[in-house]
Order: C-alpha cells, then sequence, then structure tokens
C-alpha cells in the first residue's frame, strides 16, 4: 500500500520534491471499553492503513461518506488523536510519536479549520482575542503588535478591522467561519486541514469561503488537506484526490482523472451522485443502497463489497490492495 | 518596545473608570431586579463592615427592664429575652451570617471548581474515585453532614464555615464536571489545543469561563442554603457560639419559646435572612445574563 502511494508521489507535479506532509500507513484504532474493568471489547477501526502525501502550495482532497473516517485521519495527523500505527512526516521530521512539549513548535506549522462554524469558537471572548490568544500562547509580538496582526487577519480573510471587539454571536455563519481561518493562519503555518470547512455553510457562502482559501493559498503558498463529503466541493480546491471507504483509501489520483476516468465503484457511485448543471446530459446513474458498514466490525475482504454493484465471489475475501492503474493514479479493487 | 506614552495612559486609565460607571448604571437600568438586589448586597455587607458605628447599641449589653420589649423609640426592632437591642444584634450578625455564608460558598466552591474540572478533564480513575467519593457525601443530608463535622470539631466560626464548606463539595464538583465533560469535546477546545495551549490554559481559559452561568446560579442559590444552615447548626448549639448575635441563633432560639409573646424576635431576623437570599439571588442572576456576552447588546 505504501509503495503504491510513493508510486504516486513519484508522478505528481511536484514529483522529486520531498513532500511537505507525508503520511504512510496511518492507523486510528479507538479501543471500545465497557464494565467496571474496563475490558476490551473490540474496536473501532477508523483509519485502518492510510497513506498520502500533499506537497507544498498544493490542496489534497479526501472525500467519503459521514463515518468513512476522513476527520479522524485529520484529527490525527495534526496529533489531537495519537495514531495507533503509521507515520505522519511534516518537512521531512517524524512527528508520529513527538511529545506534547515538543509538538508545541510543529503547532505553528499546521493549523486546522473547523466544520461547524458555531461550536468552534469560545463565546466568551472577543473576535480579536481568539486570534490574538494564538500568538499569545507562542509568545509571538507585544500586545500591541498582536493586535496590529490580528487586525491585518481580519482585512486578508474579508472583515472589518471594527469587529475585533465583537463576539462570535454577533457574526453570521461564513463570517465565523473566516475567523475560524484568521486563527488558522494567525501563526503562519504550512499546511491547513480542513476539516469539512464549508458544508455547514449556505451555498452561496461557501463558494466565498472556497475562493477565499484559494485565494490565500496562491499568496501564502499554503497546503490545504480539504476534507469533505461531497465531491462538487472538492472539484473546485482540489489538485489532487483522495477517495476514502470504512477507513481506506480506495482511488487516489489527480483531480482531473479521477472525474473523468474513475476506476473504483465506489468512486462512479460518488460522481454520479454530482449534479450536472445541464439537463440534457444524461449519465448512467448508480445509486448506492444502504448505509456504510459498522468500522467495529467491518466487512471482510473488500470493504465495498456490501454495496458493490459489480461484486464477485472473491471480493468477500480477499482485502484488495491499493495498485497502480495509470501513472498517478492507484485503485484497491479486484476488477480493475 | 515602544516608549509608553504615561498621559494617553492615564487618559486611558481615566477614561476606563468612567466608563465602568456609566456601564453599571447601564445595566442598572436594564436589570432593575438585578439592581434592587445588588442594593441589599450592600446594604448588608455595609452594614457587617460598619456595624460597631451604625448598631445604635451594644449588641450584648442585657437590660432586665427590656426583656421583651415590643418595638419601641429606643429599641427599634424590639428587644430580646435578655433586654439585648435586635436591632443591633441583627446589624451585627449580619457580619457573621454574612461571613459563615461566603466564606463557605467560596472555600466549598474552589475546591469543588477544582475536583469538578480535574475529573472532568483527567477522567479515567481519578475521575472514578473522586464520583465515587462524591456519591457518598450526596447520600448524607446536606444538614446531618454538617452536623457531624461541627460536633466532632467544636464549635467556632471557622468550624462553622468548615462544617457547611465541606457538604457544598460535591454539588459543585457535579455541576463542573457534567458540564467540562461536554465542553472539553467542543471544537473550540480543540482549536485551543491545536494551537499548542496546555492543559492548564484550556481548562482556565476555555472551560471555565463557559461553566460561569450554572456556577453563579448554583452559587447564589447555596448562600441561602448556608445561611439557612448555619442558623440549625447555631440552634442546636453547634454553630458560631454565644454570645455572637447570628441570624441564624436568634430566630431559632426564640422562635419555640417567644413567638406568641414576642414575634418581633422571629420576624426581624427571618426577614433578614429572606431578604439576603433574595437579594443575592436576583443579583446572580443580573450577574450570569451580564457575563454572557451572548446576552449582551
Amino acid at each position: 500500500m505504501t509503495e503504491a502511494a510513493n508510486t504516486v508521489a513519484q508522478t505528481s507535479a511536484n514529483g522529486n520534491e520531498a513532500p511537505l506532509l507525508d503520511v504512510a500507513d496511518l492507523k486510528k484504532h479507538f479501543p471500545i471499553s465497557k464494565g467496571l474493568l474496563s475490558r476490551d471489547k473490540g474496536k473501532v477501526y477508523a483509519v485502518d492503513g492510510v497513506s498520502f502525501h500533499i506537497n507544498q502550495g498544493e490542496t489534497l482532497g479526501l472525500v467519503g461518506e459521514s463515518g468513512c473516517g476522513k476527520s479522524t485521519v485529520g484529527r490525527t495527523v495534526l496529533r489531537l488523536l495519537d495514531p495507533t500505527d503509521g507515520s505522519i512526516k511534516l518537512n521531512g521530521r517524524d512527528i508520529t510519536h513527538l511529545s506534547k512539549t515538543d509538538m508545541r513548535p510543529v503547532r505553528r506549522e499546521m493549523q486546522i479549520i473547523f466544520q461547524d462554524p458555531y461550536s468552534s469558537l469560545n463565546p466568551r471572548m472577543t473576535a480579536g482575542d481568539i486570534v490574538e490568544e494564538m500568538l499569545r500562547v507562542h509568545d509571538i509580538g507585544t500586545p500591541a503588535e498582536r493586535k496590529e496582526r490580528a487586525a491585518e487577519l481580519f482585512e486578508r480573510v474579508g472583515l472589518r478591522k471594527a469587529q475585533l471587539e465583537s463576539f462570535p454571536h454577533e457574526f453570521s455563519g461564513g463570517q465565523r467561519q473566516r475567523i475560524g481561518i484568521a486563527r488558522a493562519l494567525a501563526l503562519n503555518p504550512k499546511v491547513i486541514i480542513g476539516d469539512e470547512p464549508v458544508s455547514a455553510l449556505d451555498v452561496s457562502i461557501q463558494a466565498q469561503v472556497i475562493n477565499l482559501l484559494m485565494d490565500l493559498q496562491a499568496e501564502l503558498n499554503l497546503s490545504y488537506l480539504f476534507i469533505a463529503h461531497d465531491l462538487a466541493v472538492v472539484e473546485h480546491i482540489s489538485d489532487r484526490i483522495a477517495v476514502m471507504y470504512l477507513g481506506r483509501i480506495v482511488e487516489y489520483t489527480d483531480k482531473k482523472t479521477l472525474f473523468t476516468n474513475p476506476q473504483h465503484p465506489y468512486t462512479e457511485a460518488l460522481l454520479s451522485a454530482v449534479p450536472i448543471p445541464d439537463p440534457t446530459i444524461r449519465r448512467k446513474k448508480t445509486i448506492l443502497q444502504g448505509d456504510v458498514p459498522s468500522p467495529i466490525k467491518p466487512p471482510p475482504g473488500c470493504h465495498f463489497h456490501t454495496r458493490c454493484p459489480y461484486a464477485e465471489a472473491r471480493c468477500t475475501v480477499d482485502v484488495p490492495q491499493l495498485k497502480e492503474y495509470g501513472p498517478g493514479h492507484v485503485v484497491s479493487c479486484h476488477l480493475r | 518596545m515602544a516608549n509608553i506614552d504615561h498621559q494617553a495612559e492615564l487618559i486611558k486609565a481615566g477614561a476606563h473608570v468612567s466608563g465602568r460607571w456609566d456601564k453599571t448604571m447601564f445595566y442598572a437600568r436594564r436589570y432593575p431586579l438585578g439592581a434592587i438586589g445588588a442594593v441589599i448586597m450592600v446594604i448588608f455587607i455595609f452594614s457587617a463592615l460598619f456595624a460597631d458605628v451604625l448598631a445604635p447599641h451594644d449588641p450584648l449589653q442585657t437590660k432586665a427592664s427590656a426583656s421583651l420589649s415590643a418595638p419601641n423609640a429606643e429599641f427599634v426592632m424590639g428587644a430580646d429575652m435578655m433586654g439585648r437591642d435586635m436591632l443591633s444584634r441583627i446589624i451585627h450578625g449580619a457580619r457573621i451570617s454574612l461571613t459563615v455564608g461566603v466564606a463557605s460558598i467560596m472555600l466549598g466552591g474552589f475546591i469543588g471548581v477544582l475536583i469538578g474540572l480535574m475529573s472532568g478533564y483527567l477522567m479515567g480513575w481519578f475521575d472514578l474515585l473522586m464520583q465515587r467519593l462524591i456519591d457518598i457525601m450526596q447520600a448524607l443530608p446536606l444538614l446531618v453532614l454538617a452536623l457531624v463535622m461541627a460536633a466532632s470539631l467544636g464549635p467556632s466560626l471557622e468550624n462553622t464555615v468548615f462544617a457547611i464548606s465541606i457538604p457544598l463539595i460535591p454539588n459543585v464538583a457535579r455541576v463542573v464536571r457534567s458540564s467540562t465533560l461536554s465542553l472539553r469535546e467542543m471544537p473550540f477546545v480543540e482549536a485551543a489545543r491545536a494551537a499548542g495551549m496546555s492543559e492548564m490554559r484550556v481548562a482556565v481559559r476555555h472551560v471555565l469561563p463557559n461553566i460561569l452561568a450554572p456556577l453563579i446560579v448554583l452559587f447564589t442559590a447555596q448562600l441561602g442554603a448556608a445561611i439557612l444552615v448555619e442558623a440549625s447548626l447555631s440552634f442546636l448549639g453547634l454553630g458560631v457560639p454565644e454570645p455572637h448575635p447570628s441570624w441564624g441563633r436568634m430566630l431559632s432560639e426564640s422562635a419555640a419559646e417567644y413567638v406568641r409573646v414576642a414575634p418581633w424576635l422571629v420576624i426581624f431576623p427571618g426577614l433578614a435572612i429572606s431578604m439576603a437570599v433574595f437579594g443575592a439571588n436576583l443579583f446572580g442572576d443580573a450577574l450570569r445574563d451580564i457575563l454572557d456576552p451572548r446576552q449582551r447588546s
């Protein structure tokens, strides 16, 4: 799996440079303990062997249904959760097992934007305080300089300087998400993980926020891990896309290939759910039946066989490995 | 960095002071009930602080001829069995009752917040142990627990405070723990961690301010309870010892014997206790709203 992912690394645009963020065979299993003696009653295989990399200035879209482990990937990469296995390298440095203290300087390089703009801002702090606190924690600048920086960030994300003194509840959802972006930018990070940053917003606001994120990327040479459950959103912003299903990546390639030549049946189904703004175009519809199986007891063989329209006998037994289908295009499916 | 402009700083500070007064008046108009509560609290605190000056008589001075005299020009609220002036005793009693109430809430509240925050934060065995201890403490009624403690420690002001504050801990700890448990999963707490903040800072800056609302309500409600428990303890001879006037004992020691012949012995201390509790609750409710930025406009 790791090898196949590396192939993608070599064939991507900046293939000869070391990737900025390199995640290999990442696993996160949550133990389920019940009862007084805390016996292990099994595990939730939230993330089960995920590999990808992001180059400087690039956006990787990570898509999948709810419950497939994509948010857990984001949190584990940020070390908000401790990985069960695998490795996370930032700028060539292994940060998988760094202690809390050692992680502190690393946190300046990696930040996160959350899905829910309502619960991601402390209701008791002013918008300016929320942004300034990031600098205060890392002992950057004097109070006056921090204030100035917050004002500058506010203007950069499209808020007014006068709004620094306002509390989060005085802003709209889109504006709150801009505060979240300003907070993420405060420490000049290299990588920003967007955990469904536009999913909770109105469609018109979604476009504004995505455009803002893309402008910031162009200006500051940021790298994004953009997590979403909707391919239409990811299409606009991503360079490459990884499709996740039940804790594993099932297809991983550049945006154009994914949209024109999807190979995994799951990707096919996701694509057929993207609306086309042209009523004359007819396309083959693949509508998935049922829900994602429980990550506590993932189905044997290919995780997707329970819902796959093409499943064969071997799909229920053998686990398909990610293999190279074309240049920079990996798929895990027995039928390809 | 830059030179400090002292003049500007002073103006700023001065402006701040007058701004604060304006703000107070604004809130007083916005929360009239809270303002009434604040006035009541200020009157009680004032009489506690300046009891020696305000009281018309010595609260301990007995006068046999005035025994059980009804309110009159000399004794505005009447006199008790020993001919001591009720008004003076109530003014001096504010000192003891408020000290016991406020000190026991501060002590019990502080320990309760600490335990609750740590339980909600550390979880695991610490939480398990603390919660079982709190279960045990909650299984006993507050009064019984305070009674046992007061009896074993002996009657004195400090021991009364201890005896009342310790039964308060479980209530506070439970409220803080449950709020902490839900807050620690909030994305803004996660964002604070992603920024590299220490757990201590996260707890104090992000969790604690968000549990203020239930805490203030709890504290103001408990202030009344604390004054009443002190009354009960004093009634049983385990509170603040004689001859110091405490509202609770004034009320309880005369309730049974003299309520028919001299009802003022019961009415005035009772009124003082009710007013203090009432004032604290009104003020607490307004304070909760004022401290919540979502309620401001």
